[in-house]
């Protein structure tokens, strides 16, 4: 049976569970609620929660464990020499996994009998032509080895999944039976789906922070990999970004240094644009502003956050880039001649500083209100004027909260990616004239694993060790804006 | 509204009259908080606002220093003169008005800052100090008159919100007596603070007396009996009674004001 056949199965017992908990309970107290120690609700919720969440871990771990458990036992079945050159175990494996998915195929399409597809032998009969048949193409012919293990792990998948099913729907059926039994009417049931719901909500938490763990692991392994490649010092020390996609990236020179500056730099004029104004519109429209403007001006301007970022790129290619190049490109309005095109630092720099206006001010207008009225009527009763008020009283208090919303703009702004692509240009350079085109280490992920990409060679690895010095960067960016925040949180209570 | 006023209304005439409000009107949008009221408030006295909850009277004193005009709905119409001279006239700066009228709020409302910081606000701003030891010496000036710099004088430089709450509330009063004030207003400066804290700030009241015209808003008739010298009630926005306090806490004219002390209204 699939997995959503069984969970379906599982979903239809729970319900079930909650009816009939429900009118175990009722019945036990002769159908008067008051007498119940809990809602009668809770009595079916609880039959309901002992059936569906028991059942459905065990469903995921078997699901997730029994591959892993068949793999072991097949690879063991190939032969080490048979393994041919230039290949590997993972080549063979997939080979076998592909086969078996395809007598699967054949079976269901009738052109073979089970009996057929478990007795078939690669000496008798062409296995690669009759899967062909079904629209499964294999590579090459397949050896009588491969097949048999194609059979074993069919074999041993079949058996598997009919284990599954068996011990999930027991699982199932058993919480549903104990706990309907244990329904009195004294029985806690209201303390006891309080406690479900607990471990449910956790549960929900920790996939959040495993699924961080989980990234970090994918990065560091292939992080590794390339490190057994290319040497770490030229990576993190090398001025010198030029991949070469032949020769299996032997001639490569892959130094990080021209990709972090262009990510800093670009950054930085983003900072440069969005702390001033969106500090300013956030004091304006926590301080200033009426409250019918606020009602119209805030929403407004975070429909600005709301924008995907290809859009602004788009924006960024098209009319920003253009109009710098008008005025500081060869013949353009200030007769210099520092821009060659449109696409520069200065360009994404600008069009990534307006994406992080909002983020900037609307956080900031958050914390500027969240600053107690008492502060304002202290400075204004001795006589300080409005804007000496948000000078020296209110911005000090709110520092710390402003701090901390301008590190995650920056986070933000390391982080960009399709604004980078179409605004910065794609040359990766040290360079200190923001009116040149530069790149930046997410816009270079991308194109290093764009396309054909083999994963064995550095050109391609690159990226994830890129992803992880971006993610370690960011990370810490958000550590440290969360501790400025916490640190400083409590002075005004 | 200055036609408005009855030509005989009855004044209590008092020869060093500091502050006289006249008909005076405040509306809260549609909310009518004060009715009419007037008041002659004495220089170097203690004057005690008393009242139910909701009564006007922190909105009147509230007037005083225009903190009002802060509110966008609020509207006040009628005359309050201090020294004779209109502070509701457009030519009268509120910015100005407040250095000369200080406030004390009902929390004790430090700034962030250090404690020195939050004494030198005022006169920074204000421009009240040639150099540093100008500054510093008001700053000293300002503690050794809010009874706080024996307990301050070794912490100038820690933070303000770090003392306790009626360190706290004397702070700010150092910090309204920076700016050199010619008047405090109090808005019920005791009700956040113990007993303890609420003597020390009571005898505090009787000291600045010398100095300012102190008018203060309390719900304790204790507190007003104890630091005032005259006293007036108030009730729905109305002034009912404002009398010598002795006289208000003995021999009230008016029934409401003898229900209220007795508590039988509030």
């Amino acid at each position: 049976m699939s997995n959503t056949l069984i969970l379906l199965i599982v979903l239809g017992l729970g319900v079930f569970g909650f009816f009939a908990g429900r009118s175990r309970a009722m019945a036990t107290v002769g159908g008067d609620r008051r007498l119940l120690h809990s809602l009668p609700n809770y009595y079916g919720a609880n039959v309901a929660l002992n059936t569906i969440v028991p059942a459905v871990i065990v469903l995921f771990t078997w699901s997730i464990v029994q591959p892993m458990v068949i793999n072991g036992a097949v690879s063991g079945m190939i032969n080490q020499d048979r393994i041919a050159e230039g290949s590997s175990l993972g080549l063979v494996m997939s080979d076998v996994r592909r086969v078996a998915e395809g007598l699967d195929v054949a079976v269901a399409q009738g052109v073979m009998t089970p009996d057929m597809a478990s007795d078939i032998r690669a000496e008798s009969s062409n296995v690669r032509e009759q899967l062909a048949q079904v629209g499964v193409p294999l590579g090459s012919g397949v050896t009588s080895e491969t097949l048999q293990a194609a059979q074993s792990y069919r074999a041993m998948a079949g058996t598997g999944n009919l284990l599954k099913t068996l011990v999930v729907l027991l699982v199932s059926a058993a919480g549903l039976a104990l706990s309907w039994r244990l329904i009195t009417r004294d029985y806690r049931a209201r303390n006891v789906v309080e406690k479900g719901i607990m471990i449910v909500l956790i549960g929900a938490a920790s996939i959040a922070i495993l699924t961080t763990v989980g990234i970090v692991l994918s990065l560091i392994f292939n992080t590794y990999e390339f490190f057994k490649l290319y040497p770490v010092t030229d990576f993190f020390f090398g001025t010198n970004w030029s991949p070469s996609f032949s020769g299996r990236g032997q001639s490569s020179e892959l130094g990080i240094l021209p990709l972090l500056w262009g990510t800093l730099y670009i950054s930085f004029i983003a900072l440069l644009v969005a702390v001033p104004i969106g500090l300013f519109a956030a004091i304006y429209l926590s301080e200033y502003a009426s409250k019918s403007v606020r009602a119209i001006a805030k929403p407004m301007l975070e429909v600005l956050a709301g924008i995907p970022t290809i859009v602004y790129g788009l924006f960024a290619l098209l009319t920003v880039g253009p109009m710098l190049v008008e005025v500081f490109g060869d013949g353009g309005l200030l007769g210099v001649n520092w821009m060659s095109g449109g696409t520069a630092v200065m360009t994404a720099g600008l069009v990534m500083g307006m994406m992080l206006i909002p983020f900037v001010s609307s956080l900031s207008d958050d914390i500027i209100n969240a600053v107690p009225q008492a502060m304002r009527d202290g400075s204004l009763g001795l006589g300080a004027t409005h804007s000496e008020t948000v000078r020296q009283v209110i911005i000090p208090a709110a520092l710390p909260g402003i701090v901390g919303a301008i590190l995650l703009a920056a986070s933000r702004a390391i982080g960009e990616t399709m604004i980078v692509v179409l605004g910065a240009g794609a040359a990766a350079r040290l360079s200190l004239n923001p009116f040149d085109a530069m790149t930046t280490v997410t816009a270079k992920i991308v194109s290093q694993l764009t396309g054909d990409s083999d994963f064995s060679s550095p050109v391609a690895l690159v990226a994830f060790a890129l992803g992880i010095t971006l993610f370690v960067v960011t990370l810490g960016l958000n550590i440290f804006a969360l501790y400025i925040v916490r640190k400083y949180r409590e002075q005004y209570e | 509204m200055k036609d408005m006023i009855p030509v005989d209304r009855k004044m209590s005439t008092m020869q060093d009259s500091k502050i006289s409000a006249r008909g005076v009107q405040v509306y809260y949008g549609d909310t009518h908080a004060i009715k009419d009221v007037d008041v002659e408030i004495a220089d170097k006295t203690v004057t005690a606002f008393i009242g139910p909850s909701g009564c006007g009277k922190s909105t009147f004193l509230r007037c005083i220093n225009r903190m009002n005009d802060t509110i966008d709905s609020a509207r006040v119409m009628g005359d309050i003169l201090i020294d004779n001279e209109d502070i509701y006239d457009p030519k009268v700066d509120p910015v100005q008005l407040r250095a000369k009228v200080g406030m004390v709020f009902q929390k004790p409302n430090p700034f962030p800052k250090s404690i020195y910081d939050n004494v030198a606000y005022g006169p920074k701003i204000h421009g009240l100090a040639r150099n540093k030891a100008d500054l510093d010496e008001i700053v000293e000036k300002s503690l050794r008159k809010a009874a706080l710099w024996d307990e301050a004088k070794d912490r100038l430089d820690a933070p303000g919100t770090g003392l306790s709450g009626g360190q706290q509330q004397r702070l700010c009063i150092a910090r309204a007596i920076a700016t050199a004030p010619e008047v405090l207003l109090m808005d019920e400066p005791c009700s956040a603070l113990d007993p303890i804290a609420t003597a020390q700030v009571e005898e505090l009241i009787d000291e600045l007396r010398q100095s300012f015209s102190v008018v203060i808003v309390t719900h304790s008739m204790q507190q007003a009996a104890r630091v005032s010298q005259r006293t007036a009630f108030f009730h729905l926005g109305n002034l009912v009674e404002y009398d010598d306090t002795d006289k208000i806490f003995t021999n009230p004219q008016d029934p409401r004001t003898e229900s209220y002390i007795s508590g039988r209204i509030g």
